[in-house]
């Protein structure tokens, strides 16, 4: 089921700016691999290229290859649809539908592409918000707003709406950078629990989570600003964090950069 | 210190000003008062105006002296603060005034004919020395037309402005945005000429034997060129106010576009573009002009809105109103009063229909 991710000399603009610059990198199945780097590096623009997600910013462009599983997205008969069923993503800022309940947050995924039965549905929801961590605190108000729970809870929301789906593989971008270490930490659980069926990637500022979590970290970084984002290094997270083969990477994780 | 006590002396709370100092409610009224007497001597006594002016006189008296005093008590910040306080009340009661008075008005002088036979007969053999008659026939035909009116712009409209918010690019989406502009401009008159010319003297001729015929069709016609620039701009302004993560959160679901926009975009801006629409349907209901071009008016019941001419509300109390029979203006009244009544039901039908969905106030 899980999927590998093929990237080879991509590159992503904005117009004419270029966010990223020819970044090749091989993600294996079944592992959870962590981008790390400074704000404007492009590895958010980059994450987002994974899911074809970047071109819906307009005037968006990628140039390069990104295969999964040997099959390039980017072909110009490839079923957008069919790429981001396959590839979920979770955002920084939670994002409910705000006209739904959470227990149709939760569904959303299998109800807007068809699924009508309800016994499909009430059995995702209860697993899909089991798995992120949800389910004893909404069991009894699964018609309430799914705007009205709190951040943390929202992010769990959207976790558990992206997973109900059962993609192959999962973009996290900075999921964690609005909820608390409690919260943090359940979801790192899931991450692991996910790592057995599903290729997770994940963007994230805080490095001892990318140590935490990941079994091999991409360090991105930029000359200055205006320059396109580059992968630095990309390596196993206890090769990155603890002999780095670059001068960059060290001082980043050390905290002297710049 | 700090600079904004050096600099701004009376902003800064320092350990013996945290407390406000409140002018009385008796002095402030005292104020009111002496605004009154003073704008009085002043008005009357000059001989310059009537009690009107001494109002106006004195509510501007009053704010500068409300200003003087309360900054003697309360400081500066809080003077302009209070002053400023009562400005927006004021504002606010200007505002309502002139609506509770539209709203008296059509009521006394509307309630004497509010009776089962002005809801129950149309103007029908009805003469200048009748005082019975009724607007049975305007109401059908305000509901027909407009009832169709809006099935015709609602769809399209919502439609158009979904093409411009989600698929619109480039030059042609532009030309259009531009000319729904333009279209929100057109006169009424024109409107209803511009139905005149194309529809009752040309393609009405194909559906009656080459004669060509007004109908409440035509005047449906009309209004739905007056409502559709009107809703594609609400709709416009509430699908943008969407927020974007909302619909990359349904692509990443592997959603479709067309159900994302179906599915999430539209129910989230539901309650704005039936504002919108109820905007749009509520100024074409009071609209008078094309109605009397294209739908000419009728004294008797005419179901059929698409052969034979037609009255609406509007169109009812324009005539009415320039009657001659002395029963006429009561009859205008309760008309306009009904046609108030009818687009005030509408929009809280219209509201509540929204507000059906509990999850979204």
């Amino acid at each position: 089921m899980a999927k590998r991710i093929e990237a080879s000399n991509v590159s992503s603009y904005y117009g004419s700016f270029k966010a990223i610059d020819n970044v090749s990198m091989t993600v294996e199945p079944k592992t959870i691999t962590a981008l790390i780097g400074p704000s404007g590096c492009g590895k958010s623009t980059f994450l987002r290229s994974i899911n074809r997600m970047h071109e819906v910013l307009p005037n968006a462009r990628i140039e390069g290859r990104l295969t999964i599983d040997d099959q390039n997205i980017y072909d110009a008969d490839v079923d957008i649809t069919a790429v981001r069923r396959m590839i979920g993503m979770v955002f920084q800022r939670p994002n409910p539908f705000p006209t739904m309940s959470i227990y149709e947050n939760a569904v959303a995924g299998l109800k807007l592409n068809g699924v009508k039965k309800r016994s499909v549905l009430d059995d995702a929801a209860e697993k899909s918000l089991r798995s992120a961590n949800l389910w004893d605190e909404v069991k009894d108000r699964l018609d309430r707003p799914g705007a009205g729970l709190s951040g943390g809870q929202q992010q769990r929301l959207c976790i558990a709406r992206t997973i109900a789906v059962e993609p192959q593989v999962v973009l996290m971008d900075e999921p964690c950078s609005a909820l608390d270490p409690i919260s943090t930490l359940a979801i790192e659980d899931l991450m692991f629990k996910l790592k057995d069926s599903f290729t997770i990637i994940i963007v994230t500022h805080n490095m001892q989570q990318a140590a935490r979590v990941s079994d091999k970290t991409g360090f991105f970084s930029i000359d200055k600003t205006g320059d396109p984002g580059r992968l630095i290094e990309y390596d196993y997270t206890q090769k990155i964090f603890s002999n780095p083969s670059q001068k960059k990477t060290e001082d980043y994780i050390t905290g002297r950069f710049g | 210190m700090s600079v904004l006590d050096r600099e701004m002396p009376g902003v800064a709370m320092t350990p013996d000003n945290i407390r406000r100092r409140n002018l009385p409610l008796g002095t402030n009224l005292l104020i009111v008062v002496a605004a009154l007497v003073v704008s009085a001597v002043v008005v009357l006594g000059a001989g310059i105006g009537n009690w009107l002016l001494v109002v106006v006189l004195a509510s501007v008296i009053y704010l500068v002296g409300l200003n003087v005093v309360a900054s003697r008590v309360e400081g500066k910040r809080a003077a302009r603060n209070r002053m400023w306080q009562t400005l927006i009340y004021a504002a606010c009661v200007l505002a309502v005034l002139p609506l509770a008075s539209v709203v008296w008005t059509l009521i006394s002088k509307g309630a004497s004919r509010l009776d089962g036979d002005f809801f129950g007969s149309s103007m029908a053999n009805i003469g200048a020395r009748d005082p019975n008659g009724g607007a049975y026939h305007a109401i059908i035909g305000t509901l027909e037309q407009v009832g169709i009116a809006a099935l015709i712009a609602v769809p399209l409209g919502v439609l158009g402005a979904v093409y411009l918010v989600e698929y619109g690019r480039g030059r042609f989406a532009n030309t259009v945005r531009f000319f729904v502009d333009v279209m929100t401009g057109i006169p009424s008159i024109v409107a209803g000429l511009f139905i005149l010319s194309f529809w009752v003297l040309v393609v009405s001729k194909w559906f009656n034997d080459g004669n060509p015929e007004y109908s409440g069709f035509a005047a449906s016609l009309a209004l739905s060129v007056l409502m559709l620039p009107t809703i594609v701009r609400s709709t416009e302004e509430m699908l943008r106010l969407v927020p974007g993560p909302l619909r990359e959160g349904s692509y990443a679901l592997g959603v479709p576009q067309w159900k994302t926009i179906l599915k999430v975009v539209l129910p989230t801006a539901a309650p704005g573009i039936v504002t919108g629409v109820m905007l749009a349907i509520a100024r074409a209901a009071g609209e008078t002009a094309p109605v009397l071009l294209v739908a000419g008016g009728l004294a008797r019941i005419n179901f059929d809105p698409f052969s034979g001419g037609q009255a609406s509300l509007a169109l009812y109390v324009y005539q009415q109103a320039g009657d001659a029979s002395k029963y006429a203006p009561a009859r205008a009244w309760t008309a306009a009063l009904t046609l108030v009544a009818l687009v005030l039901i509408l929009t809280i039908a219209a509201k509540l229909l929204a507000r059906r969905n509990k999850l979204t106030r």
